[in-house]
């Protein structure tokens, strides 16, 4: 691929909101910056200025350790001002006080907002009513566009390539933006997704996602080239969708026995923070083939990658 | 065989088969009934090792020789019945039934596998009450005791039971006993998370907020008694809202009793949908109706209670259509001290294991079904339902066996029941019909002591 090539292909949009519609060459082209900026921040080089002099509010409506870290680790990077504004859920409400907070925000011109908020499409309003960029850091059920970006970073750098692996995505599909996120990356950049769980934690039509659906571990996770495990919320393990953590551990957690039906190189993946014992057994988080810490630190690589792409994109300071 | 029955939650041979190893019994001049090869003639039936080994009219008169004869004197000789709904007390009521006292009455009624329902306490909702029943079941009862667990903790109607589990655990269906599921997302949920397992839901529809207070069917009767009642609807209400689940989940799913011909018509609806249902009537609604209660008799006060002779009329007709599927006994001992109360206030339930076959067999007498559809309804369709390695007569199929006269006469005596508890509707009435011997893989576990032993 030439420069110029690269240079066409790069992200061009304002925002970051969902990976329904990025096209391969944009997110092959996010992939490769990011995967450069791992090996940068391996060797301490990474301090850039791509975002110096801007600011970046993370504002976060539903609580989130992980995924704020890494985002504000990387706005640092980058040389950003960081605001961190963790709004209590219990006291917003959506619509009018959403917008209400979007329009105050605005009025501090910040450049880029991060936005994690606990119903779907509110990042997308929120988007709409301020005039700087936008990434959303997950939407209710609905999308968590860096996370999948990290996973498929995490899954080219150890496989060396995405199109025609096996990738089945296990657990909670029904409540998971991570899940639907990866569908649509993963199927974009031609990988066979599967997406397994039992009826009562799968979404309408499931089948129409582009994933072949299993609710039968053993059978969804035969021969995959990666096994990703979802997190299952503890308010959901307790009889309303499944009956008991140890029957599902039994039936849909990752252990050993699981584990042997997928290929002999399958990577084992988890978005964090995991149950050990709930959907993955302590020995197979820490199994060799566990790639769960380099997720986490492609998370900063991801996030800059983003970071940088939306600067080039803002009026000039 | 026996293995599959011990898997599917019954018993498998209680100690050493009656006959030493290698020996046989033959059942000769019998008329085998099997509903499952739709067979109908004079004949004989060997027994070796708690297995049928043969059968067919070319044993009719003759015995292999060493082997025990039982002469049948052209009585029928059929599957043992399958009992889908039996309400044993243990644990926690044993005062009223256990699982011994029970599979003594089952095997006196013919019944050699009877299924009990989650209704005890504590609720059978874990793998350890599955177990539990299973080897109390072992070490106690003479027929074989499959168990029906919880499909909702507690039945409290809110959360999943552990279904998987459950099942891997030889649970053979999975209901909510005498409680139906308000909560349409719950009922949604657990058909949902059943199908995974391909477990079967059985569901007692009644609207509780219709049937609140209610001690009987709404009607003149009722009217009549001055006793607050409860319309046939509640019934359809929940069960067309149950079948709309069934639609949209593709689940396995059995209605446990109706008692209406309102439920039939939805429920030959959705069977000809195409959808994988099916149901069941219990032996009080095919034979009793609403009058039967006089003047507050407390023992005909049953649940789902006892409808129209109109109601009760299309039940059998639904039987015998093919529409309905099986018959249980919904065998409930009460005790006197909650029974003999203000009719309003009296426990439901009847006891029904003994007087199944007698009962049923009045429906034979009058017409209105044919032996082999009465039978086929408690042998052969329960089995397939549940799954159960029983309820024909096979080569190689575990020798449950009920021997029985159909003509024979006598009259119901409630302190001659094997039941702990004597609340039955049936008590002084004329039957005719007289079970004369069970057989429990290959042992006899109920001779009539009226007949002399060949």
């Amino acid at each position: 691929m030439t420069a110029s090539d690269k240079q066409a292909n790069r992200y061009r949009h304002r925002h970051l909101l969902s990976c329904e519609l990025l096209t391969a060459p944009e997110i092959s082209s996010l992939l490769d910056s990011a995967d450069d900026l791992a090996e940068a921040n391996r060797a301490r080089l990474a301090k850039r200025d791509a975002l110096s002099g801007r600011s970046l509010i993370n504002l976060f409506f539903e609580a989130s350790t992980r995924t704020q870290a890494s985002f504000e680790m990387a706005a640092k990077r980058l040389g950003a001002d960081v605001l961190n504004m963790n709004v209590s859920t219990s006291s917003v409400t959506k619509g009018e006080t959403l917008i209400d907070t979007a329009v105050t925000l605005n009025a501090m011109r910040p450049d880029i907002i991060v936005v994690r908020h606990h119903a779907a499409g509110a990042v997308e309003l929120l988007s709409q009513k301020v005039d700087c960029s936008v990434v959303n850091a997950g939407d209710g059920a609905h999308q968590h566009p860096t996370q999948a970006l990290l996973d498929a970073l995490t899954i080219r750098r150890a496989k060396g390539r995405i199109s025609g692996l096996t990738v089945a995505i296990c657990g909670d599909i029904l409540h998971s933006r991570v899940a639907r996120s990866n569908i649509n990356v993963l199927n974009t950049l031609g990988a066979n997704v599967r997406i397994v769980a039992p009826s009562t934690l799968l979404p309408a039509a499931s089948d129409r996602l582009g994933a072949e659906v299993f609710t039968d571990m053993t059978a969804g996770i035969k021969d995959a080239d990666v096994v990703m495990m979802l997190r299952l919320q503890r308010e959901r393990m307790e009889g309303s969708f499944v009956p008991s953590t140890r029957e599902y551990f039994h039936f849909f957690g990752l252990d050993h026995e699981k584990l042997a039906k997928a290929k002999p190189d399958a990577l084992i993946m988890h978005p964090g923070p995991m149950n050990r014992g709930v959907e993955i057994a302590s020995t197979v988080a820490d199994h060799s083939r566990s790639v769960i810490r380099e997720q986490v630190e492609m998370g900063v690589a991801v996030r800059m990658a983003v970071l940088e792409a939306l600067a080039g994109h803002l009026p000039s300071t | 065989m026996a293995n599959a029955q011990n898997k599917a939650g019954g018993k498998s041979r209680k100690s050493a088969p009656a006959d030493p190893p290698g020996g046989e019994t033959v059942f000769i001049n019998a008329r085998l009934l099997d509903p499952a090869s739709n067979r109908d003639e004079p004949g004989g039936l060997l027994v070796r090792g708690g297995e049928i080994a043969d059968l067919g009219t070319h044993l009719r008169r003759n015995a292999p020789e060493g082997a025990t004869v039982i002469d049948c004197r052209g009585c029928v000789l059929a599957p043992g019945l399958i009992d889908a709904q039996v309400f044993v007390g243990e644990p926690g009521a044993e005062h009223r039934e256990t699982l011994k006292t029970a599979s003594n009455a089952a095997a006196a009624g013919g019944v050699t596998t009877l299924v009990v329902m989650p209704d005890t306490k504590p609720v059978i909702d874990q793998v350890a009450l599955v177990d539990f029943i299973q080897r109390r079941a072992r070490d106690n009862a003479v027929v074989h005791i499959a168990t029906m667990a919880a499909m909702t903790k507690g039945l409290a109607g809110e959360e999943i039971t552990e279904i998987g589990l459950l099942k891997r655990a030889g649970a053979v269906a999975f209901s909510n006993g005498k409680e139906s599921v308000t909560n349409t997302r719950v009922m949604r949920n657990v058909l949902n998370y059943a199908k995974d397992f391909g477990a079967l839901i059985v569901h007692h529809t009644e609207d509780p907020y219709l049937s609140k207070n209610a001690a009987m069917n709404s009607g003149e009767v009722a009217t009549r008694l001055g006793l607050s009642g409860v319309s046939k609807h509640a019934e359809t209400i929940l069960l067309e809202r149950d079948l709309r689940l069934v639609e949209m989940t593709r689940s396995r799913y059995h209605a446990a009793t109706i008692t209406c011909p309102e439920s039939l018509e939805v429920i030959r609806k959705a069977k000809a949908k195409g959808l994988s249902v099916t149901c069941g009537v219990s032996i009080n609604h095919l034979t009793l109706n609403e009058n039967d209660i006089g003047s507050y008799r407390t023992f005909f006060k049953v649940r789902p209670p006892l409808r129209a002779d109109d109601d009760r009329r299309a039940m059998v007709e639904g039987l015998a259509s093919g529409d309905i599927d099986i018959i249980v006994s919904s065998h409930d001992p009460q005790d006197a001290d909650v029974k003999r109360r203000p009719f309003a206030e009296a426990a439901d339930g009847a006891v029904g294991l003994e007087t199944l076959l007698a009962a049923g067999l009045r429906l034979v007498h009058g017409g209105d079904l044919t032996m082999m559809q009465l039978l086929k309804a408690l042998t052969i369709n329960p089995a397939r339902l549940l799954g159960l390695d029983a309820g024909q007569l096979a080569k190689g199929a575990t020798a449950d066996l009920v021997l029985f006269d159909p003509d024979e006469p006598w009259v119901v005596n409630k302190d001659l029941l094997r039941s702990r508890s004597k609340n039955t509707p049936f008590d002084e009435a004329r039957m005719q019909g007289r079970v004369l011997r069970t057989v429990v893989a290959g042992e006899t576990v109920y001779e009539y002591a009226g007949v002399a032993r060949t």
